[in-house]
C-alpha cells in the first residue's frame, strides 16, 4: 500500500511545495516512513534550458568520477549540493548534488547511436544517465529533466519536505509519493518519484509483469537499477512516447490494454489498432495492481490498472487538476472542488497545460465502457 | 536362425478364476500375444511378444490380466544395465541400427520438474480466474520494430500493416505428426480439436489429405527434406508454413517411413509410390547454409503471396542459440524448438538417447539471445519436446516461449501409452498404424473429443496458474522469469536458465 497525489494548474501558474506536502502527509495509514518523495515542475525557471541532474552518492568518494565524467559529455552550467537543512531523526541522509547542464553541440560526433541516426539529443542522454547509474560507483542520476526536480529520501512525507526545504519552491505540477515498501529495501533511491528525462512517476502497486516488462526495456537499451518496479513504468512511458512517437492517448492503451472482449465490440478501425498494439507491445502491458500518476512537462496522467485493483480519486476547481489515491487529501487543500470522481479502471485522466481539465477521459476507446462517475 | 538370447520384457498375468476365454484379448492384440486353443478352452500368451500398451488389459471386460515388467531380473549392475545388455543382445542377432518410437526415456534430469512457480500473496492481490477476466490468446508471428498511428481529427488509425499473424486461443499446438506416420483417424481428430479450441494443428511431412482441406485455416502444412505432398494446392491451404530442419528425437537426421505404412491413401497423399519407404533425407538437398535457408523461407512466401507466416522448425542443438538468431534474421515468422525429449514416429535409439539439449535450456537461451541481439520481439518462438503437462506449458512460456507445440500429450489423451512401437505399424491403440483393422479402433469424434478436453482442462489450469501469480493476461508471463525459482539446480543450470534458486526474492 503506498499513498499518491498529483496537482496541476493547467494555466501554468506556479505555487508552492505547501499543498502537496499537507495533502501527502493526511495519508499517514498508507506509508510507514521508509520512502517519501516529490516531483515538481517548472522549479528550475533560470536553468529551463539545462537538463537537471540530481544525483544522489551512497558512496561520496565516487563524485569526483561523476563529475569528470560529466565534464566530458556536458556543459557545465551549473552544480551545487541541494540544499538541505537537519531533521530529527532522518537517519543517514546520502550526498546529493545537482548538476545543470547542456549537451554539446560535439554530442552527436561522441555518441554512437547504434545505428539509430539520425542523432537524436534525448537518446543520448538517456545513454549517459543509464551509463552512470550502471557504473557500479554507487552514484545514481534520480532526476534528469529540464526545469524538473525530484526530491525523495527514506522517511516520512514532512520530513523529507522539510529536510530539502520544499516549501521554497514553486511549480505548475507537483506529484508526491509516501512509501509502504514491501518488495524492496527501503533505500534513498528507491523512494519515488522515479524520473527519466523529462518523465517522472509516482505509482502505488506491484508490478506482477515485471519480469516481462523488464527483459523488454533491457533490450531497447534501459536498465534497471533502481530496485523498484516502478522504474519500468517511467521507461515505458520514455519508450512509447518519446522514442515510439505515440500519443499519451494510445500509450496508456498499451500499458492499461482494453481486454479483448472489449476490442471485440470497437468499430472495425478500433480493432485493427488496439489488435496491434496488443500484438507489438504486448510485453509492455503492466499487470497487477497500480495506480500511477505520470508526469512530464505540461502533462500529468492518472491511470489505473485494466481491473482496477488500486484506488484513484480525481478532482477539478478551475484550473487545478487532482489526483489522489483517497478523496480526502483532495479536499482537505480543496475543501469545494467543482467536481470529484472515481475513474473507471484502465481510464487514463489527463491534464495538460493550457487546457481546460475536463471530466471526460480525453479519449474514449467505446463511451459506454468508460463513462465517467460523478 | 541361431537361438534368440532375449527374453520377454513384461509378464503376462492372467487370473484364470477371472478369464472367461471371450477372446477379446486375442483379437485386440496386433502382436499376437494371446492364442486361443479351442481344446482346452483356453486362453494362452507369448510374452515375448508383449510391448506392454496395455491394450488387452484396458478391454478386458472381467479385468483379468494385468501386465507387469518382466520379474526376470539380470544380476544387478550399475553399469551394464538389462536394456544395455538386450541392445547388444538384438545387434548380435540382426546386425541393425536399432529403432524406436517416441521421446528419449532416459533419465536426465528433467528442468521443468525442478522450476516451481510464484504466487501472489498479500502485496499483490491474486486474480480468481472464475471472476476476473483472464487472457490467454496468443499470436504467432513476425511483429514491427514499431507501431504507426495516424490521428485524424478525433481519431486514431493504424498505419502500419503487420505481418501475417496466427492467432491461438490458447498457447498451444499440436505439434508436427505425419498422415502416414499416425492414422488418418488420428489426423481428423487432431484437426478437429484444433479447429472447435481455434488453435492449429501440423500435418508433418506427410501432405494433406484431401478431406482435410476444410481444416486449412488450423493447419500448419511442414515443408520437409523428403517435400512430401507438397504442392500448390497444399501450400494456398495451410494458415501457415513451416520448413522442417530437423526433429528433437532425431536432430541431424533424417526421416524413414517404411513401406508397410504407405498404403493407397498415404501413397496419394504424399505423392509416392504405394508400399515404397519414404525415406526424408538428412538435410533439405537445396539448403547447405543459412542463406540457403532464407531462400527458401522467401521461396515460400513468394509462393503464398506474404499472406501466411513460413516457420523454421530445428533440434535443440548445442548451439540453439545462434542457429535461432541466423533463423531469425533469415525472415522466419516463428521459430519452433524441438528438445531432446521430443517425439517421433521411428528413430534410432542412439541418436534418440544421445543427441540434442532439453528443451528448458534450449528456450531459455534462445529467448536471451534473441533479446541481447535485440530481435527477440521480431520473431515468435514455439517450444516443444515434451510439453507434459499445463504447469510445463506456464514454465516454458515464462522461460520464454510465445507458446509450445504438444505431440505426445496429444497422442496420451487419444489412447496413447507410450509403448514406444510406432515405427512397427501395429498400434493397437489405433494411432500409429495404417492396417485398417487397427486405425478403425481410434473413433474421430471421441478422439477430438478427448483433445478438446485436455486443451480445455490445461487452459482452465493455465489461467489458475496465472491468477495466482496477479497476472491476467498470457502476455505478461512471457519470459517473465522472476516468477520462476529452481530446485536441486546448480549454479551454471540456474544461469542458463536464467532463473533464481528457491528461497532467493
Ligand atoms: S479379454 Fe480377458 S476375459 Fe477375455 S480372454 Fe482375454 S483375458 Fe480372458
Ligand atoms: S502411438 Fe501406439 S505404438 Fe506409438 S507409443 Fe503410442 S500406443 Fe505405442
Amino acid at each position: 500500500m503506498c499513498g499518491l497525489i498529483g496537482i496541476m494548474d493547467t494555466s501554468g501558474r506556479c505555487f508552492s511545495g505547501h499543498d502537496i506536502v499537507v495533502g501527502i502527509s493526511n495519508m499517514e495509514e498508507r506509508g510507514n516512513g521508509l520512502g517519501a518523495g516529490f516531483a515538481v515542475y517548472g522549479c528550475y525557471p533560470q536553468y529551463a534550458d539545462c537538463y537537471a541532474f540530481h544525483v544522489m552518492y551512497t558512496r561520496p568518494d565516487s563524485r569526483s568520477q561523476v563529475e569528470a565524467f560529466l565534464r566530458e559529455h556536458f556543459t557545465w552550467v551549473h552544480a551545487e549540493e541541494v540544499p538541505h537543512q537537519p531533521v530529527t531523526d532522518l537517519p543517514n541522509p546520502p550526498l546529493i548534488w545537482r548538476y545543470f547542464l547542456q549537451l554539446p553541440d560535439s554530442a552527436h560526433l561522441s555518441f554512437q547511436t547504434k545505428g539509430r541516426v539520425p542523432f537524436d539529443e534525448a537518446e543520448c542522454v538517456v545513454d549517459r544517465v543509464m551509463r552512470v547509474n550502471t557504473a557500479g560507483l554507487g552514484a545514481y542520476i534520480y532526476s534528469s529533466g529540464k526545469d524538473v526536480g525530484v526530491f525523495k529520501g527514506v522517511g516520512h512525507p514532512q520530513q523529507i519536505a522539510e529536510y530539502f526545504g520544499l516549501e521554497e519552491y514553486s511549480g505548475y505540477l507537483w506529484t508526491a509519493h509516501t512509501r509502504f515498501p514491501t518488495n524492496t529495501p527501503g533505500w534513498w533511491g528507491g523512494a519515488h518519484p522515479f524520473g527519466l528525462l523529462n518523465w517522472t512517476v509516482v505509482h502505488n502497486g506491484e508490478i506482477s509483469s515485471y519480469g516481462t516488462n523488464r527483459r523488454y526495456l533491457e533490450m531497447m537499451g534501459y536498465h534497471c537499477t533502481m530496485q523498484t518496479d516502478t522504474e519500468v513504468i517511467a521507461y515505458a512511458a520514455d519508450f512509447l512516447m518519446r522514442r515510439q512517437g505515440l500519443p499519451v492517448e494510445i500509450a496508456v492503451r498499451v500499458m492499461a490494454a482494453p481486454l479483448w472482449d472489449e476490442i471485440a465490440r470497437m468499430d472495425p478501425e478500433e480493432q485493427a489498432l488496439m489488435r496491434a498494439l496488443r500484438q507489438v507491445y504486448g510485453p509492455l502491458l503492466i499487470n497487477g495492481p497500480f495506480t500511477v500518476i505520470i508526469a512530464r512537462q505540461g502533462e500529468m496522467i492518472g491511470l489505473t490498472d485494466r481491473i482496477r485493483l488500486r484506488p484513484l480519486t480525481a478532482a477539478i476547481h478551475g484550473d487545478r487538476l487532482y489526483l489522489a489515491s483517497e478523496e480526502a487529501p483532495i479536499r482537505l487543500i480543496c475543501p469545494q472542488p467543482e467536481r470529484v470522481w472515481t475513474p473507471v479502471g484502465g481510464e487514463p485522466i489527463i491534464g495538460r497545460l493550457g487546457e481546460s481539465p475536463r471530466e471526460e477521459a480525453v479519449w474514449c476507446v467505446e463511451s459506454s465502457l468508460y463513462t465517467c462517475v460523478s | 536362425m541361431s537361438l534368440s538370447l532375449l527374453t520377454a520384457e513384461f509378464h503376462v498375468e492372467r487370473d484364470e478364476i477371472r478369464c472367461i476365454a471371450c477372446q477379446v484379448c486375442v483379437r485386440q492384440c496386433a502382436n499376437d500375444v494371446h492364442v486361443y486353443d479351442p481344446d482346452d478352452d483356453r486362453v494362452y500368451s507369448d510374452e515375448t511378444r508383449c510391448v506392454g500398451c496395455h491394450r488387452c488389459a484396458t478391454l478386458c471386460p472381467t479385468r483379468a490380466l494385468t501386465i507387469r515388467c518382466t520379474p526376470q531380473e539380470f544380476r544387478a549392475n550399475a553399469n551394464w544395465s538389462p536394456s544395455i545388455i538386450t541392445s547388444v543382445f538384438k545387434q548380435a542377432e540382426t546386425g541393425g541400427v536399432l529403432l524406436t518410437g517416441m521421446g528419449c526415456d532416459q533419465p536426465y534430469p528433467i528442468y521443468f520438474d525442478h522450476i516451481l512457480l510464484n504466487a501472489a500473496q498479500v502485496t499483490n492481490p491474486s486474480i480468481d480466474p472464475l471472476r476476473e477476466p483472464m487472457e490467454l490468446r496468443t499470436f504467432i508471428g513476425r511483429k514491427p520494430e514499431q507501431v504507426g498511428v495516424v490521428q485524424d481529427r478525433d481519431n486514431m488509425r493504424l498505419e502500419t500493416r503487420l505481418a501475417p499473424q496466427l492467432v491461438l486461443e490458447t498457447p498451444i499446438l499440436f505439434s508436427a505428426m505425419s498422415y502416414g506416420s499416425i492414422s488418418y483417424n488420428a489426423c481428423l481428430s487432431l484437426a478437429r480439436a484444433a479447429k472447435e479450441c481455434g488453435i492449429l494443428y501440423n500435418t508433418g511431412e506427410g501432405g494433406l489429405h484431401p478431406t482435410l482441406y476444410e481444416y486449412g485455416p488450423y493447419t500448419i502444412a511442414q515443408v520437409a527434406s523428403g517435400r512430401f505432398g507438397v504442392h500448390r494446392a497444399y501450400l494456398e491451404t495451410a494458415a501457415a508454413l513451416e520448413i522442417k530442419i530437423g526433429q528433437g528425437a532425431k536432430p541431424g537426421i533424417g526421416g524413414h517411413l517404411p513401406g508397410e505404412k504407405v498404403s493407397e491413401d498415404v501413397s496419394r497423399t504424399r505423392m509416392i509410390p504405394q508400399g515404397t519407404d519414404a525415406l526424408s533425407p538428412a538435410p533439405h538437398h537445396d539448403i547447405y547454409s543459412i542463406e540457403d535457408l532464407r531462400q527458401l523461407i522467401y521461396a515460400l512466401k513468394e509462393a503464398t503471396n506474404y499472406t501466411k507466416p513460413v516457420g523454421v522448425k530445428v533440434a535443440a542443438v548445442h548451439h540453439i542459440a545462434p542457429i535461432a538468431s541466423g533463423i531469425a534474421r533469415a525472415g522466419a515468422d516463428y521459430i519452433a524448438i524441438d528438445g531432446l525429449r521430443g517425439g517421433t514416429g521411428a528413430a534410432p535409439t542412439v541418436i534418440r538417447n544421445n543427441v540434442g539439449i532439453p528443451i528448458e535450456m534450449a528456450i531459455a537461451a534462445v529467448d536471451e539471445r534473441l533479446r541481447q541481439e535485440g530481435i527477440r520481439n521480431q520473431v515468435s518462438l514455439i517450444a516443444a519436446g515434451s510439453i507434459r503437462s499445463s504447469a510445463d506449458v506456464v514454465k516454458a512460456i515464462a522461460l520464454g516461449a510465445d507458446a509450445v507445440y504438444i505431440g505426445t500429450a496429444a497422442l496420451v489423451a487419444m489412447g496413447c501409452h507410450l509403448c514406444q512401437k510406432c515405427y512397427t505399424g501395429k498400434c493397437n491403440w489405433g494411432i500409429a498404424t495404417q492396417d485398417p483393422y487397427l486405425t478403425k479402433r481410434l473413433n474421430p469424434n471421441i478422439g477430438a473429443r478427448r483433445l478438446v478436453n485436455l486443451l480445455r482442462a490445461w487452459s482452465l489450469e493455465i489461467k489458475e496458474m496465472l491468477g495466482g501469480m496477479g497476472i491476467n493476461a498470457i502476455e505478461s508471463l512471457r519470459g517473465n522469469r522472476d516468477h520462476l525459482r529452481g530446485v536441486g539446480l546448480n549454479e551454471v543450470e540456474l544461469r542458463v536458465l536464467g532463473i533464481k534458486a528457491a528461497g532467493e526474492s
